[in-house]
């Protein structure tokens, strides 16, 4: 009983150790300067996770060691620094590197079809159910439909 | 007959979705479609001079003429490549070609210089890459052509072709009505 709990209290030591490691090797990427004021920080976190990497494919500033993701990251750094909003920075980095600099893209005339698509698509599925079932309801008792039935 | 017509609308409208996102796709879009840089006033920038540090050189002294400002460095292969374009360019003698030497050795930059050949009127060094970061630069080489208002025109991004230059460039400089503006 005891051996058992020394056992799995290892396992979770050594689960904690090894989570810890990877954490600390996914911020050895990023060389930037830390905020002393953890809101800022975590401003600056948020900003690197949603800005891409140019260079790279599908990646956040954040994630990258090119060089220059390094510089972009110095870059919100400063901007943060000098106290320009988050929606400031975004600008910025827009008007230089274009929209394709957000890994969320904004929403806009262009693309609202697919931010509609969802409940579009939700409302036209409940309309094919109800006509299926109310063309069910119908029916006699304990016959199967026939001819044009989709469900059939 | 008629209770395919609805799934094959939808399917077609699916069809054809698919193929407008494929045409649309970020991968493609941020190699071709426009800089926002263009039709915008060029960013302004003061830097100092690869060859002589203490010299500088001010954004405000490329209005009054065209000007064709290359961002390239040694380290970039595609660069090397590209070299020999922006020779014959210089040789025709249309536009002066502004060298932005991005995050690169001064050393290296001038023996490229030197053993290559020069292109470029002046070439600035931007040691800390902040000034490419204004151009948006993300894929050196990046040429922006920018006319005498200072205003962005045309820009290319990878290595300047022969192609290219006749086609996308050329055009603006020999637009008379354009540069007189």
């Amino acid at each position: 009983m005891n051996a058992a709990r020394l056992r799995a209290r290892l396992l979770a030591a050594a689960f904690a150790l090894a989570t810890l490691g990877a954490v600390e090797l996914a911020f050895a990427v990023d060389n930037t300067p830390q905020f002393s004021d953890p809101v800022l920080q975590a401003r600056y976190y948020g900003l690197t996770h949603e800005l891409r990497c140019m260079q790279c494919q599908s990646e956040a500033l954040a994630d990258s060691n090119v060089g220059l993701a390094a510089d972009l990251r110095m870059e919100v750094h400063k901007l943060i620094e000098s106290g320009k909003s988050d929606a400031e920075i975004r600008d910025y980095m827009v008007a230089r590197y274009s929209e394709f600099i957000l890994l969320r893209p904004r929403m806009s005339l262009r693309n609202l079809w697919l931010w509609a698509a969802p409940g579009l698509l939700l409302i036209a599925g409940i309309v094919v159910a109800l006509r299926v079932l109310r063309r069910r309801a119908r029916l006699p008792i304990g016959e199967e439909p026939v001819g044009d039935d989709p469900v059939s | 007959m008629k209770r395919f017509l609805l799934p094959l609308g939808a399917f077609a409208l699916l069809v054809v979705v698919l193929l407008v996102g494929l045409r649309h796709a970020p991968e493609r879009e941020a190699k071709f479609v426009k800089s926002p840089l263009i039709g915008k006033p060029a960013p302004q920038f003061t830097l100092p001079q690869l060859v002589d540090p203490a010299q500088t050189f001010d954004s405000g002294s490329l209005r009054g003429g065209w000007h064709l400002v290359n961002i390239w460095a040694t380290w970039c292969v595609t660069c090397r490549e590209e070299h020999e374009v922006l020779l014959q360019i210089k040789q025709e003698g249309r536009v002066p070609i502004v060298g932005l030497d991005w995050k690169d050795e001064d050393a290296a930059a001038i023996s490229w210089l030197s053993q290559l050949g020069n292109p470029y009127q002046v070439v600035l060094a931007d040691r800390k890459g902040e000034v490419a970061i204004d151009f948006g630069v993300y894929l050196a080489p990046e040429s922006f052509l920018i006319d005498p208002q200072g205003v962005v025109v045309e820009k290319q991004y990878g290595a300047m072709t022969v192609e290219d230059w006749r086609s996308k460039f050329l055009p603006h400089l020999t637009a008379p009505a354009k540069a007189g503006a």
